[in-house]
């Protein structure tokens, strides 16, 4: 039973983390109908400028609590200014092009900002300063630290404050506006361009937010980080129905169990027949199945939802 | 065409126009009238494994230019040393289309490659065109035991490594009840199969052998069913950029065992990213420790000052280099086919070892070395094999 607990505590702190990521490219898809594939590479960027911000500030002698939000701060600002950039220089010129045009931008910002990244900071791990106590918290006799309550807390709150964005503000109803129709919102008055470059860069300093987090988490930050974490957190996307905030949240947890449940009992459960080294193909046989039969996802058909 | 068309193309032809300058310009690099002899390297140079590929290259181009500085003369004619450089992004996909590359580029010997997974599926390729490979690194049995003339290694191989694992952790540890995690890789494979062998033989019970991959960086779910199973000892096949975390989770999920691994753990960076997970891990490398090498100090201490510190297999290159240079020298050629021979019979003193190949290609009398994490530092226990 502790284990079974533990498993579950596994899977949604992982879940939280593909969330965090899958929200970026849910609200970029969801205004544009682009999959911005560099959204992985933006997490990577911001997880290394906070620890760069970081490990000056901890030089200098500035205390830890204050150190974190203040390199969280300049990581978000950096990856609005590189969102804002993405968008200008690879997107925009695109924006009336075939469909696969700036996917394919989108794939070359990303090896760009992966060797720019590997330029700067070089091929070797950093390790993450272990500011957030891994003090394990023990429920039911799984375990649980702190850094992964901040996590989950932080996943669920960025979901209801971009929901709140979304439906509650004029910028959302713009974004809305966008979303549906772009010549119609610009015949109405909407600045397409303002709110596009303004999803763009909210998305990043999302994405900023999910690297410094992922990094704090597993303790190093690399170059590479991103490709990986952000293939997961596409797959989130898709799962949960990509362009839909919710989708994005419940795809990301949904993944993260799928994964660490498969992990831990496909073992045991086919008697050794397969390992955990299926772990990868449970959780995409689970993607394959849900766009078979649920191509939307689980919560993409609501098109007025979407944003 | 718009102008929006044609821009992507302009661009992709600007940026292949950029690469060829690149390329020809070192080229040129060689003194005139010099006989330029090629050599190829291979490893990761990207990718998550990038900061031990750099350091494989690094260690091969010191060789290389200690080499030019000395003035090598083969056939008469004076020797300059040219390093071509290949990324093979530890993918075996990517390591026969680099083989091929560096192949078709007429390389006189190829160091490398670094992952065992990318050295096999590569050496077909040098056999099948009679070119001289020597890795510094692969440590999968497979890699010499497919019986190809060109294929060498500078390292004790997983067989050796994996039985003095085992019965380590089995005898002098004590370890009764083992879990097993490896990457599926063809050496955390390899290795992991090795030590299991090598750890039931000395009474061991094996209870967990779980999976994951060269990529992964969250372990949490297989730790957690590992625990379930309560071993005291953990063994992970595979390389640092995973075992850090993973200590480190282990740590954090309060699972109380010892942690062991081969040699793609035993670098700086695994104590780097572990950080206080990392004490009292365990780890092997085969040779000896880097201060009781015949070269060592010596060799750190010039390698320190040119590049950065020493990862992992930086020495091991410099040595698969000069046995190399020194196999040509004593054939008085640069051409494979004729210094193969002399390569086969070499005794080399090198910085890392004595090198004396066997009828495989493996090293003679290879020596395993065990180390554990002692106050943030690798520190030796002991050397085992004949090396000694």
């Amino acid at each position: 039973m502790e284990i079974f607990l533990q498993q579950i505590i596994n899977g949604l702190v992982q879940g939280s983390v593909y969330a965090l990521v899958a929200l970026g490219y849910t609200m970029v898809y969801g205004i544009l109908g682009l999959i911005n594939f560099a959204h992985g590479e933006v997490v990577m960027v911001g997880a290394m400028l906070a620890l760069s911000a970081l490990t000056a500030m901890l030089g200098w002698g500035v205390p830890p609590l204050l150190a974190l939000p203040i390199s969280l701060m300049l990581a978000m600002a950096g990856c609005m200014a590189l969102g804002y950039g993405i968008e200008r220089i690879a997107y925009r010129p695109l924006r009336h092009a075939p469909r696969l045009a700036p996917l394919i931008t989108a794939i070359g910002v990303s090896i760009v900002l992966q060797n720019l990244a590997m330029m700067v900071w070089g091929r070797q791990y950093h390790a993450f300063p272990q500011l957030i106590s891994n003090q394990p918290h023990l429920i039911g006799g799984a375990i649980i630290n702190d850094i992964q309550i901040v996590i989950f807390i932080m996943a669920l709150a960025i979901m209801a404050g971009l929901m709140v964005v979304v439906h509650r503000t004029r910028l959302g109803r713009a974004m809305r506006a966008v979303a549906e129709n772009q010549h119609a919102a610009q015949l109405m008055g909407v600045d397409i361009n303002r709110v596009i470059s303004i999803t763009f860069m909210l998305g990043s300093a999302l994405a900023a937010v999910a690297g410094l987090m992922v990094s704090a988490n597993y303790g190093l930050a690399h170059y590479y980080m991103g490709f990986l974490l952000g293939l997961k957190a596409f797959t989130a996307a898709v799962l949960g129905g990509i362009g839909n905030l919710r989708g994005a949240m419940l795809g990301g947890l949904l993944l993260g169990l799928i994964e660490s449940l498969g992990a831990g009992y496909i073992g045991d459960m086919t008697g050794g027949f397969m390992g955990s080294n299926y772990q990868d193909v449970f959780a995409f046989f689970v993607l394959i199945a849900v766009l078979v039969f649920r191509p939307s996802g689980l919560l993409g058909e609501r098109l007025a939802e979407r944003a | 065409m718009s102008f929006y068309s044609v821009r992507p193309l302009l661009l992709a032809i600007l940026l292949l126009a950029l690469g060829a300058c690149g390329k020809s310009s070192s080229d040129r690099a060689a003194a005139s009238g010099d006989l330029v002899v090629r050599i190829g390297a291979a490893a990761p140079l990207t990718g998550n494994q990038a900061h031990i590929g750099k350091d494989n290259e690094s260690g091969t181009r010191m060789a290389l230019d200690d080499a030019n500085a000395k003035g090598i003369v083969i056939g008469g004619r004076k020797i300059h040393f040219e390093l071509v450089s290949e990324d093979d992004q530890a993918d075996p996909k990517t390591a026969t289309i680099v083989a091929q590359k560096l192949v078709d580029n007429k390389v006189s010997g190829i160091i490398g490659h670094l992952n065992s997974g990318t050295t096999i599926p590569a050496s077909k390729i040098y056999s099948d065109n009679g070119i001289v490979q020597i890795s510094p690194s692969a440590t999968a049995v497979n890699y010499t035991a497919q019986g190809f003339k060109t294929a060498f290694r500078v390292m004790a191989n997983d067989a050796q490594q994996g039985h003095v694992l085992g019965e380590y952790a089995a005898k002098n540890l004590g370890a009764k009840k083992i879990a097993v995690i490896d990457d599926r890789t063809a050496y955390g494979q390899g290795l992991a199969d090795e030590f299991i062998k090598a750890a039931q033989a000395n009474g061991a019970q094996i209870v967990a052998h779980e999976y994951t991959s060269d990529k992964a960086v969250d372990f949490t779910a297989v730790l957690t069913a590992v625990k379930g199973k309560q071993p005291d000892l953990l063994f992970y096949g595979g390389m640092d950029p995973q075992a850090g975390p993973m200590a480190k989770q282990i740590k954090a999920l309060a699972l109380n065992l010892k942690f062991m691994m081969g040699d793609g753990g035993y670098t700086p960076a695994f104590i780097k990213l572990a950080s206080d997970a990392a004490e009292g891990a365990y780890a092997s490398l085969p040779g000896v420790p880097l201060a009781k090498m015949p070269g060592g100090k010596e060799f750190e201490t010039r390698f320190v000052a040119k590049y950065q510190p020493i990862q992992l297999y930086a020495p091991y290159c410099y040595d698969a280099v000069n046995v190399m240079i020194a196999a040509m020298q004593k054939a008085d050629s640069v051409e494979p086919a004729k210094y193969l021979p002399e390569l086969a019979k070499i005794s080399h003193a090198g910085v890392t070892a004595k090198i004396q190949f066997d009828a495989k290609g493996d090293l003679q009398d290879g020596a395993i070395t065990l180390y554990q994490v002692r106050q943030g530092k690798w520190q030796p226990l002991e050397t085992i094999g004949a090396g000694r």
